[in-house]
């Protein structure tokens, strides 16, 4: 993997730093120099990336590149422990790298303040030997995995969801590890050759995710990443190792290369980056229409922003207003006049509602109120509108009392 | 007697249930036995042809169901089947389409 070219060595001072590494006879001096020459790149410095990149600062690796370009804002700070709340505001990767810098003063650190795409991907991860995948969807995903089939670099994949995560290592090119040898191992198309539709699976923003579990789950992407720049052990290639924390088990499933792969497989289809945003089907920010900013006010016959319907309520309009939420953000906020059916109750309660009436939806953001929109309306609903950015947007601009969460 | 474990994302459609003890000789069977029980799941994890979707895999113990004889892999009782969907919850702001902001408009 690294290839030992310059002279490389060990001051004094990072004698004395590593030397519990250096006594390890699995590490020992060989080991240390091999994670001083090694370049990692993180893509993502959220959840995931936070442990991780703290740990592999620690640690003694060479050169550590970080792709974000996100900022850190209060609700990343119950799991992203790489930054603090005096951080909140501040660029996620100015945040990160100056903590690694100061846990680790001899680790050089590349930022890329760019969101990795398929014109930038194969020139950014290129000068790396492994990737850290960190991402939260599924283009990324399917990028990263593309890009290091291409490349012929490990991806040491994470993720994460409520109180379950799943680590294995895609990508691997075939080698030799601790002296064993390792055939090319399978990738993340040879797992999940596609993606699920968009909305299917609710992002962490809906779905909530247990602030510990990405520690866990990132420290054994951190732990693979160490393990195959020592060549030592027996790394996760071939093997999904799925977690969940409400049981405390960790069960590990067999992954085998599929040899049809259209990345990796024996006659590939795929040898170039594609459009990563129609593949999963999802619209490109790039391309997408800059969000327009909805007049103050703003109502049609389809949707309704916060002051609207303020003023709908204020008049003492006759019309039913639903929040579609889950009991447990009920208790957290709610927006006075709203009755609460939780989306999946939506059809079976659907008796409750008249179908004449005007309805007004509203969730969270206003994605999951999108789709009761759709369904009430499929189901003969003739006046039904959904509240633009649901209970966040109320918050924002009509009662900033609301939390937001 | 199988024993199924629903993975997080599904459960909403199983009545929280984090796993069920079902019966069926095969792996198609049992499936079977689980939508017939919790008909929201059938949508999750089969396209509209019947056949098992993409992003969700079925391992019989630690095997995948492709690579063995898919629905007819032959189920004994005692053995444990798993549902593991693709998920991709990790980070915002490396993100192609961003976090929040972005599934909202997508969901």
């Amino acid at each position: 993997m690294t290839t030992v070219a310059a002279p490389v060595e060990l001051s004094k001072d990072e004698i004395l730093r590593y030397s519990r590494h250096l006594i390890l006879p699995e590490v020992g001096m060989e080991g240390q120099l091999k994670l001083k020459q090694a370049k990692i790149l993180m893509v993502g410095a959220g959840g995931l990336g936070a442990p991780l990149g703290l740990y592999l600062a620690a640690s003694g690796i060479g050169r550590i590149g970080i792709v974000d370009f996100d900022v850190v804002d209060f609700t990343n700070l119950q799991r992203q422990v790489i930054h603090g709340t005096k951080d909140v505001g501040r660029k996620k990767l100015d945040s990160a790298a100056e903590t690694m810098q100061d846990i680790n003063p001899y680790l050089r650190i590349d930022k890329y303040e760019v969101a990795l795409s398929s014109e930038n991907a194969l020139d950014i991860i290129k000068d790396y030997d492994m990737v850290i995948d960190g991402t939260d969807n599924f283009p990324t995903r399917y990028l990263v995995n593309d890009a290091c089939v291409i490349l012929k670099k490990p991806n040491v994949y994470g993720s994460i969801f409520r109180f379950e995560g799943q680590a294995t290592v895609y990508g691997y090119p075939g080698g030799s590890v601790d002296g064993k040898q390792y055939a090319q191992g399978p990738c993340y198309r040879c797992s999940y050759p596609e993606p699920p539709p968009p909305g299917l699976v609710p992002s962490c923003a809906e779905g909530g995710v247990l602030g510990i579990l990405p520690g866990i789950i990132g420290l054994v992407q951190a732990t693979e990443a160490v393990k195959l720049i020592l060549g030592a052990g027996e790394p996760l290639i071939g093997r999904l190792m799925l977690y969940d924390a409400l049981a405390m088990r960790f069960r590990e499933m067999k992954v085998r290369r599929n040899p049809e792969c259209p990345v990796c497989g024996d006659h590939p289809s795929i040898k170039e980056l594609i459009d990563y945003h129609q593949f999963c089907g999802v619209p490109n920010p790039k391309e997408a229409q800059p969000e327009v900013a909805v007049k103050p006010g703003f109502e049609s016959a389809t949707e309704i922003d916060a002051i609207a319907l303020k003023a709908k309520l204020d008049r003492g309009d006759k019309f039913q207003f639903i929040d579609v939420r889950e009991p447990h953000e009920w208790q957290i906020a709610r927006i006075p006049g709203a009755t609460l059916i939780p989306l999946n109750d939506v059809p079976k309660r659907i008796g409750e509602l008249n179908p004449e009436a005007e309805t007004v939806v509203h969730c969270k953001m206003g994605g999951r109120s999108a789709k009761a929109a759709d369904f009430l309306r499929s189901q003969g609903f003739k006046h039904v509108k959904n509240m633009i950015g649901g209970i966040l947007a109320w918050s924002d601009k009509v009662d900033p009392s609301v939390p937001k969460y | 007697m199988a024993k199924v474990l629903i993975p997080t994302p599904l459960r909403q459609f199983a009545e929280k249930h984090d796993h069920v003890q079902l019966e069926g000789a095969s792996v198609g069977e049992v499936l079977n036995a689980l939508t017939a029980r919790y008909p929201d799941l059938r949508k999750q994890l089969f396209n509209d042809e019947g056949k098992l979707r993409s992003f969700v895999n079925v391992y019989l113990n630690d095997e995948d169901i492709r690579y063995l004889k898919k629905d007819a892999t032959p189920v004994a009782s005692g053995d444990t089947l798993s549902i593991v969907p693709s998920i991709a919850g990790g980070s915002c702001g490396a993100a192609l389409s961003g976090c929040g902001r972005a599934s909202a408009r997508l969901m």
